[in-house]
């Protein structure tokens, strides 16, 4: 009672002294104490727990002790059974702890053991609550965001995510920049049975090539200039995780065999170091290069590749799932409002159809910028076609070959209908002066409609 | 205060009785009388088969003798005494009833091959008399460690604890501390 909250006990026993003397004993020391005399007046008792404490006898007429035991831990799990007899023996000792008993003692109970048995009971009860309150709250926090859309390809994703993160096979997200691979990849380790330990994030496209190595694997203290600590590497920070190598097409030939070492055998050493270091770690990875192609072109090797290439997902670019797009720009919206509390709570129509129209080479990195910057310029209640950056969308048009010329063209023809031929926004949005935007305009031919 | 009568139950050292009953009488401010030694009870409850003494008929031993009235009964065992479930206790009491028995047997410093000590032993006579009443009067075991009601189960628990009342028991009877 140290916490002084008020703990219950049910005692379920056929003889009736024993109940009594029980029963007094522990309302003596301030429990909530009720008795049953049999295995069907105890079951009936249950409805008035949960009890912290079952003190049960093993003989008792018509359902034993021991099958009752079973049948209480099928109600409630929580509450620690002590098992009482007066007729002790190993064989029931054993069989009662591996039915779930907390302990097992004989009568007559030595009253200084029977006090710490169940204050010990108590306690194991307390974690166990604690390890499921901790638990559920580790959940909520590694939730990964939610995945909005309600479009068939979204759904296939979620759908495969889901299947993939109950197993611990390597998994490769593939997808245009701004699709969501992250996302996908932290849902994967959320569902996962890693779920309680780390996803390590790793951008291998943002990390120097030097550098990569001491980033992946650590570096012991005076590996190179600078190392002045030793330093966990990111496979060993992901023990009993998940590591996401994001952009992993754009790793050196160097660092791929040794990561292909690493992936097969979960061990390596530091940076500087001799010492042999074994981590679990599941790996997901994300590309949105095409690496077949590489593979061809002798950029990536094929061995890694098959390493990682072991379940697939691609992610659809947003334009693929245009359905998508109304919800992803409401729960933007709602987002939003919220941070800015600001009271915009749609999109009209009007500016939903441009949205909708628009082909998001950015995908819902770029929608998401979009109605942030919206909300910022919106009035409320809604977002107008006047506060997106595009006021006029044309369905664009795929460039007719793939030379830099014609992607250029292409795309300053987009943005200048989207600003209505201003010149002077056009250069802004592409980041060049006017000087540069006229000659180009030139250049390509381009003439206002 | 209700007043409180001691019944030795004998055999029993009965002088020992008659000097925690000023002090226990102290701890609740009220009158505390010592009756004449109750002979024939202890065999009435003796139980061959454990060689100790049913404390929970000794109880109801007491109120057959001292019906239920304004008074506290505590009697006071000289042999070992038990409840069917336990292998012993140093006590038993009527929760917020009226009567109430405890043992000297195991707070004899003899028992466990240590030479007597009388001064030890009048302390936890003392310490578990007032605890028994306490339960007696409605209170239930006390978290603090210097309390009599706190919970012992043992003799070195007995001797940590000390022989009065915390504020907190003392007001849930109705006293001032």
């Amino acid at each position: 009672m140290a916490d002084g909250k008020r703990y219950s006990i049910l005692i379920v026993d056929d003889e009736q002294i024993v109940r009594e003397s029980l029963t007094k004993w522990f309302l003596q020391d301030g429990y909530r104490v009720e008795a049953a005399e049999n295995a069907n007046d105890a079951l009936k008792k249950m409805d008035k727990g949960p009890w912290d404490v079952v003190i049960l006898d093993i003989k008792m007429p018509g359902m034993s002790g021991m099958e009752l035991l079973k049948r209480l831990r099928e109600i409630d799990r929580t509450s620690q059974v002590i098992m009482a007899t007066a007729f002790a023996s190993v064989e029931t000792a054993v069989q009662a702890l591996k039915d779930g008993a907390f302990d097992y003692v004989t009568k007559p109970i030595d009253p200084d053991h029977l006090s710490h048995l169940v204050t010990n009971a108590i306690q194991q009860r307390a974690l166990e609550e604690q390890n499921t309150s901790l638990r559920q709250q580790i959940n909520e926090i590694t939730a990964a965001n939610e995945i909005v859309g309600d479009s068939p390809q979204i759904k296939r994703v979620i759908d495969l995510s889901l299947t993939v993160a109950q197993t611990d096979t390597t998994v490769m997200i593939r997808g245009e920049s701004g699709t969501g691979k992250e996302l996908i990849a932290r849902t994967i380790h959320a569902n996962s049975e890693r779920r309680y330990f780390p996803v390590i994030t790793v951008n291998c496209g943002a990390v120097a090539e030097t550098l990569l190595e001491s980033e992946l694997f650590g570096h012991e203290r005076g590996a190179f200039t600078g190392a002045q600590y030793r330093r966990k590497g990111k496979f060993e920070m992901a023990d009993g995780g998940t590591i996401f190598l994001d952009e992993i097409g754009t790793v050196s030939p160097k660092m791929q065999v040794e990561l292909l070492r690493v992936i097969e055998t979960k061990q390596f050493t530091r940076v500087g170091g001799n010492e042999q270091i074994t981590s679990d770690f599941r790996v997901i990875c994300a590309t949105n290069r095409n690496l077949e192609a590489a593979i061809k072109d002798g950029s990536f090797r094929e061995d890694l590749y098959y390493r990682l290439n072991v379940f697939s997902i691609s992610i659809p670019p947003l334009r693929e799932r245009r359905m998508d797009i109304p919800l992803l720009a409401h729960f933007f919206v709602k987002k939003y409002a919220a941070a800015m509390n600001k009271a915009v709570k749609e999109v009209s129509s009007d500016a939903m159809d441009l949205l909708v129209r628009y082909d998001w080479p950015g995908n819902v990195r770029e929608l998401e910028n979009v109605v942030e910057r919206a909300m910022v310029l919106a009035d409320p209640p809604s977002i107008r076609p006047a506060d997106l950056p595009f006021q006029n969308v044309t369905k664009r048009e795929g460039p007719k070959d793939d030379t830099l010329a014609a992607v250029e063209r292409q795309h300053i023809e987009t943005v200048l209908g989207l600003t209505h031929w201003n010149i002077t926004r056009s250069a802004e949005i592409l980041d060049i002066d006017r000087v540069t935007l006229y000659n180009k305009i030139a250049k390509y031919g381009l003439k206002k409609p | 205060m209700v007043p409180i009568r001691i019944v030795p139950l004998a055999p029993v050292n009965e002088e020992l009785v008659r000097t925690v009953a000023g002090p226990v009488g102290s701890v609740f401010r009220t009158e505390v009388t010592v009756e004449p030694p109750l002979r024939s009870a202890m065999d009435r409850t003796y139980d061959i088969s454990r060689g100790q003494y049913n404390s929970t008929d000794l109880i109801r031993m007491l109120l057959e003798r001292y019906p239920a009235g304004p008074e506290k009964v505590l009697g006071v065992a000289g042999a070992d005494l038990f409840v069917p479930v336990l292998t012993y206790v140093f006590g038993e009491a009527q929760l917020d009833g009226t009567a109430a028995v405890m043992s000297v047997y195991r707070l004899d410093d003899v028992l466990y091959g240590l030479e007597a000590d009388p001064v030890k032993l009048f302390e936890r006579t003392l310490k578990e008399c007032v605890h028994e009443l306490g339960h007696t009067f409605g209170l239930l075991h006390c978290r603090d460690y210097d309390c009599a009601m706190h919970a012992s189960t043992t003799v070195d628990d007995i001797d940590l604890k000390g022989a009065g009342l915390c504020p907190s028991c003392l007001r849930q009877i109705g006293m001032q501390p």
